[in-house]
């Protein structure tokens, strides 16, 4: 229908060329680490991943049972989302509702600052300080455990969490509040009962990224959960997540090995669990925003 | 009044959770800096390494992630950028752009090791570029292109619709209308943005562990396909496997603070900027 | 409904229909505008004479799920006919907008934006221009000494002016106008009237307005739409004193609307 000048097609065309690089690139991901994954289904087998232990270097019989990582992953996630729900959410709330406006202009930057520190060094301070912490607190034989690394995943999470709920909870409609109010409910009764509950879904929808967050987590939890690779559900022992298994075993492993391919798979378990977490929480927010237009 | 009581109390209480994590995050960072600053003295920021690490300067490190941080910028800001102007000015609802919007969710939620996986498949072993800056650098593109492409958008719908009508109702064509009326006014928004995903990329350990990083490397790189040291890389090595540990705690703290200040900093600057930039475009 | 036109046809519209997707805006809409009058586009909100104002320089053809159906003559020649080349149409026709919306740029550099994309690029020659533009526009005189000043330190009735001035820099025969003095005030409201009277004798000017008064005071021929339909259309003193039809009547004597 528009006749359109040469120029503004060859740029179209341009710009929508680099937008398909995002989808390029995931399918590209996907595709390599099924790659180099693939094999493995062959010989030793996709059964393997289901084995107990992981133990990939042994001069007996190596193990590539995903079990222990995985459970390692879920308790240090389940730990640090104990942790971070509490204040994240404690947090945003008073950002939102209690805190006067200079304050909120000079927190919000501030906790949005956490968010910036590389996890590198929030494992190194781990490393040093919170695990010493944690042993003599606790008495223990060594603070690189499951707790240490939740407590650090925690830190890390909260700023997701906080920002998140915190639009959620401003885009709840000020009609609402001043209706409670105006009921002669007091400020404390209208943020419990009336805001938060309709802020709920954004709030979920941060928890569950803070948490995609927390899974994908690599570095700091490397250095301070000890890397034993045992089935547990205590807090005070040491863990292996499955981020720390690629990151600490790679450098180390023979191309092509079987224990290189396993690395592999562990690789897509994790991806197709922080994807399945995030959409989730995308599609959660999206029903949110729409309800609130 | 009792109940008054009680809500003052909870108030103190959900003050007292806020303030405790504030609180969390400045202990951290005064912890790096009262044992980083000893360390830092002219020679630790332009020496090289020696004896393992455990003296010396750390000046390939720095050097290292300046380089893989460039690469990142040059390969992602452009593609970034032109994908939020198609998905701002062009895209029409309808399947490609609901893909689209699904593969920058999906590679915003990517963990870091994941694509490091990755950059290992494709460019270390598949394109051949091997453990290389070249390497390490695209790797990092594709991890900080949704942070680049969010914001950029966000950028470009700041512009408000007025304008693009006034431009094209004078009979300007759609990518001049862009160019003259548009893009002028949402470049500073866009590199702002761009500049958070630099932080990013300079701090990221997990990507470049197994595609470029380098432990002892006493010399700089001379081209994109050589291996280099890298601040991040840096720490975590002296702090969890450098044979004696205690006696390198100062030159671990030395490069977390540099590492802390140079991250911060680069996201200080580009949150001043942004505030300054809004203040100059009032509509 | 055919317009007892002095001279010749400018805009003449055949069964216009138009869709925004499922929803039916314009219902087969015929009118002959004739060149070098001020027709003014009355009705209630809602009723489609801002959309039939923009069917004429086809800018809703940015809207996703526009669609038109029937002809819109300008000149003699279909503007929807395949190949149009929409850039010189609206070289032709130009617009002005309800809320005055400058460019953050300086006073010269809005005017002249309009002849530089169109190939003008010599700084004398844009300088004649803008001088022109302005002066047409009645508005050179307050900004002459301060054309590189950001246009958005003028005040609301100057930056309206301003976008006329821009509008009539690029040289059209067409100017359409929608609503433009709803967001002033009365003084800079009159100005721009006097200024439609005396643009009249060299351009064709199609003017939305919900302000009656202001439909009689400054046009030749008023057009009265009612929920997507032209109720009427003929010279404006016939449909303020001698409606025709009975919702005409209706509308102007203020019983709705």
């Amino acid at each position: 229908m528009i006749a359109a000048h040469w120029k503004d097609n060859v740029v179209r065309w341009i710009l929508l060329a680099a937008a398909s690089t995002s989808i390029v690139v995931v399918i590209l991901i996907f595709l390599f680490l099924i790659k180099e994954a693939a094999p493995f289904a062959h010989h030793p087998g996709l059964r393997e991943l289901f084995a107990r232990r992981w133990n990939p270097v042994s001069f007996q019989k190596e193990s590539f049972g995903l079990l222990p990582l995985v459970t390692g992953s879920l308790l240090v996630t389940a730990l640090a989302t104990a942790v971070a729900v509490p204040f994240g959410v404690i947090g945003a709330i008073y950002l939102s509702e209690v805190a006067a406006t200079a304050e909120r202009e000079l927190l919000k930057p501030f906790i949005e600052l956490l968010a910036g520190i590389p996890s590198v060094v929030i494992g190194f301070f781990g490393l040093v300080v919170l695990a010493p912490w944690v042993k003599a607190v606790f008495h223990l034989a060594t603070g690189l455990t499951a707790l240490t690394g939740a407590l650090l995943l925690a830190l890390m999470a909260i700023p997701t969490i906080i920002s998140i709920s915190e639009d959620a909870i401003r885009a709840v409609p000020m009609s609402y509040k001043e209706a409670s109010l105006a009921l002669g409910a007091s400020p404390l009764q209208t943020i419990w009962r009336i805001t938060v509950p309709a802020a709920l879904p954004g709030i979920i929808a941060a928890v569950m990224l803070g948490m995609g967050r927390v899974i994908g987590e690599t570095m700091a939890v490397m250095m301070v959960t000890g890397n034993a690779a045992i089935v547990t559900f205590s807090p005070f022992e040491s863990v292996r997540t499955m981020t720390a298994t690629i990151a600490a075993e790679m450098g180390e492993v023979p191309f092509g090995s079987d224990h290189y391919r396993a690395l592999f798979w562990v690789g897509i378990v994790l991806l197709l669990a922080t994807f399945a977490i995030n959409l989730v929480a995308q599609k959660v927010l999206k029903r949110y925003r729409l309800a609130h237009e | 009044m009792s109940k008054a009581r009680t809500e003052r109390a909870f108030f103190w209480l959900m003050r007292g959770a806020t303030y405790f994590i504030v609180l969390a995050i400045a202990y951290i960072i005064l912890d790096i800096v009262r044992h980083g600053l000893p360390a830092i003295s002219w020679r630790f920021l332009t020496g090289f390494p020696q004896k393992s690490g455990a003296e010396g300067g750390i000046l390939p490190a720095i050097v290292g992630t300046s380089c893989l941080v460039i690469g990142a910028i040059v390969a992602a800001l452009p593609v970034g950028m032109a994908s939020a102007i198609y998905l701002s000015e062009y895209a029409r609802q309808g399947a490609f752009v609901r893909t689209l919007r699904l593969a920058i969710v999906t590679l915003a939620g990517v963990p870091s090791i994941v694509f490091g996986l990755f950059g290992l498949g494709l460019f270390v072993l598949f394109l051949g570029f091997g453990a290389s800056i070249l390497s390490g650098s695209l790797t990092l593109a594709c991890m900080i292109l949704p942070t680049i492409i969010v914001s950029s958008e966000e950028a470009l719908r700041a512009v408000p619709q007025s304008l693009r009508e006034g431009s094209l109702a004078l009979g300007a064509t759609k990518w001049q209308t862009i160019y003259e009326n548009v893009l002028p006014y949402s470049l500073p928004g866009m590199l702002t943005g761009s500049i958070l995903g630099v932080g990013r990329a300079a701090g990221e350990t997990a990507p470049i562990l197994l595609t470029v990083a380098a432990f002892f490397l006493p010399k700089l790189p001379r081209s994109v396909f050589d291996q280099v040291m890298a601040l991040p890389y840096h720490l975590y090595i002296l702090a969890t496997q450098h044979p004696d540990v205690e006696k390198v705690r100062p030159m671990q703290y030395g490069t977390a603070l540099v590492l802390l200040v140079l991250v911060l900093g680069v996201s200080l600057g580009a949150i001043v900027l942004r505030s300054h930039f809004r203040r100059k475009y009032r509509w | 409904m055919t317009a007892n036109s002095p001279s010749e046809v400018k805009i003449e519209v055949e069964g216009l229909n138009f869709f925004y997707g499922p929803v039916q805006a314009l219902f087969d809409v015929a009118m002959r505008i004739p060149a070098r009058q001020v027709t003014a586009l009355i009705g209630p909100s809602g009723c489609g004479k801002s959309t039939f104002l923009r069917t004429v320089n086809r800018m809703n053809d940015i809207i996703p799920g526009a669609r038109i159906e029937g002809k819109v003559l300008i000149d003699g020649r279909d503007i929807y006919a395949n190949g149009t080349d929409v850039v010189t149409l609206r070289k032709k026709v130009g617009m002005v907008f309800q809320k005055s919306n400058p460019f953050p740029k300086s006073v010269f550099e809005n005017v002249a934006y309009g002849p530089r994309i169109h190939g003008a690029a010599a700084r004398p020659a844009l300088a004649e221009i803008v001088e022109r533009s302005l002066r047409r526009a009645g508005l050179w005189d307050e900004v002459k000494d301060r054309l590189d000043a950001s246009a958005l330190d003028l005040s609301g009735g100057q930056q309206q002016r301003l976008c006329i001035a821009r509008a009539l820099a690029i040289g059209p025969e067409i100017l359409l106008m929608d609503e433009p003095a709803s967001a002033l005030d009365p003084r800079s409201t009159a100005r721009i009237e006097d200024l439609i009277g005396e643009l009249r004798r060299d351009y064709t000017i199609v003017i939305v307005t919900h302000n009656m008064q202001q439909a009689a005071r400054v046009s030749d021929f008023t057009a009265f739409f009612y929920e997507g339909q032209l109720i009427e259309f003929g010279r404006t003193k016939q449909i303020f004193t001698m409606p025709r039809e009975k919702q005409t009547e209706d509308y102007i004597t203020g019983r709705f609307g």
